[in-house]
């Protein structure tokens, strides 16, 4: 086949594009998520899932939570947006992305520091882990097929980071749900029982990726 | 004529198509398809691949950049946009024929696409194999409004079906020809 048969018969009849359509696409999809992780918020009780083991006095460190896990999504969601649009660079929202974990990791460690190493062992385990573990991944399931739906109807050109960055938004959303009911007690567990499975999360997006985005 | 300095009179050609312009789009495609082809000739050439490959490689990336249009932000600058796509379509194709994907390192797109090609040769792809593979609808609408140029109303009335789906599957088959084209090894 010639070049120039093909141009020609890709011309003819030209549809116009309306502009912002891969922008709505993905409006909806982080709506889709969005949505289906308050579902799953409004549904805890009636699942009879454990709400927070700890017994609800810690507003502070569930402020400090959800604002790690909401501004985790947050940033994620706007790479995704320039993820999914070849030749936008990628590089600095991605060290934006770096800076929260960064943020609760050094909080985490210094917190054992200043405090008394009898309750060390309580502070990191104390939490209510197991459920972490358990549903976030879980959780993360339909904002990730709702991430991936849309950017296949973009065009990303780095498929490994492009999924990285779907799964840890999904993760965080996930991890965002289980905040609303149980929060730990201390920063080491927030980083642990919360970064830990949405870095997961990522890690298993950014595996699935370049399978599942290729064109 | 290089394509940096071409970007102007490339994103004019490329906005004025996405309004719908027919004649714009074939002659940014035509521009286009040039510098691809001194940039697939000069990546395959080092690997030891003659130019009908090439050219296979700059019509997967034509239609790639035609049926992904809708993903180029009017407010950005356009060549990095065509570049990125080029990029992807050379390390997909590498990957697939399992070339060396080392051999693509990270240029700027004034550095890859510095030159254009216009001495076409024909690919080893061909049209009526490939449209013999997508679905029958598909296949109808693509031949009457794209190779035809009936418009899609008269299609429409021909063929039977309402002119949105007539759009809807001209769409589809050419996103099915694209994958069709990217997945041969």
């Amino acid at each position: 086949m010639k070049t120039e048969e093909l141009i020609n018969m890709l011309g003819t009849n030209l549809e116009p594009v309306k502009g912002g359509q891969l922008r709505k696409t993905l409006l909806v999809a982080l709506a889709v998520a969005v949505g289906a992780v308050g579902a799953i918020c409004l549904m805890w009780n009636a699942l009879h899932m454990p709400a927070d083991v700890q017994g609800g006095g810690h507003f502070g460190f569930k402020a400090i939570a959800l604002a790690f896990t909401l501004g985790l999504a947050a940033t994620g969601a706007r790479i995704l947006f320039t993820c999914a649009q070849p030749g936008q660079p990628v590089r600095k929202p991605l060290m934006l992305i770096g800076l929260l974990p960064l943020m609760v990791v050094s909080a985490a460690c210094v917190a054992p520091a200043v405090l008394d190493p009898a309750t060390w062992s309580t502070m990191i385990l104390g939490g209510p882990w197991g459920t972490c573990l358990i549903c976030i991944p879980i959780f993360a399931v339909i904002p990730f097929v709702a991430f991936i739906w849309a950017l296949r109807k973009g065009a990303p050109t780095h498929l490994t980071l492009t999924g990285a960055v779907a799964g840890l938004v999904a993760g965080a959303l996930g991890a965002a749900a289980v905040v609303v009911h149980q929060t730990g007690h201390s920063i080491p567990l927030i980083a642990l029982w919360y970064g830990g499975p949405i870095a997961l999360c990522a890690v298993v997006g950014g595996i699935l990726g370049p399978r599942l985005l290729r064109w | 004529m290089d394509i940096k300095s071409d970007e102007p009179a490339l994103r004019a050609l490329m906005l004025a198509g996405l309004d719908g312009d027919e004649a714009s789009h074939k002659t940014l495609l035509m521009k286009l398809s040039a510098y691809l082809r001194a940039y697939f000739k000069g990546r395959l050439v080092r690997i030891g691949r003659g130019p009908a490959d090439a050219e296979d490689l700059v019509q997967e990336t034509v239609i790639a950049l035609h049926t992904r249009r809708q993903t180029y932000d009017r407010s950005q600058l356009f060549t990095p946009w065509v570049y990125a796509i080029a990029r992807y379509r050379l390390i997909d194709y590498l990957r697939r024929t399992k070339m060396s994907v080392m051999d693509v390192s990270v240029e700027e797109a004034d550095e890859v696409l510095a030159a254009d090609d216009p001495a076409a040769v024909e690919s080893t792809l061909d049209l009526d194999t490939l449209m013999a593979q997508i679905s029958p609808k598909a296949r109808q609408a693509i031949r009457h409004v794209k190779l035809d140029g009936l418009s899609v109303s008269e299609t429409a009335a021909l063929i039977g079906m309402s002119p949105s789906a007539v759009k809807v599957s001209v769409h589809r088959g050419l996103k099915a020809l694209s994958r069709l084209i990217n997945q041969r090894s």
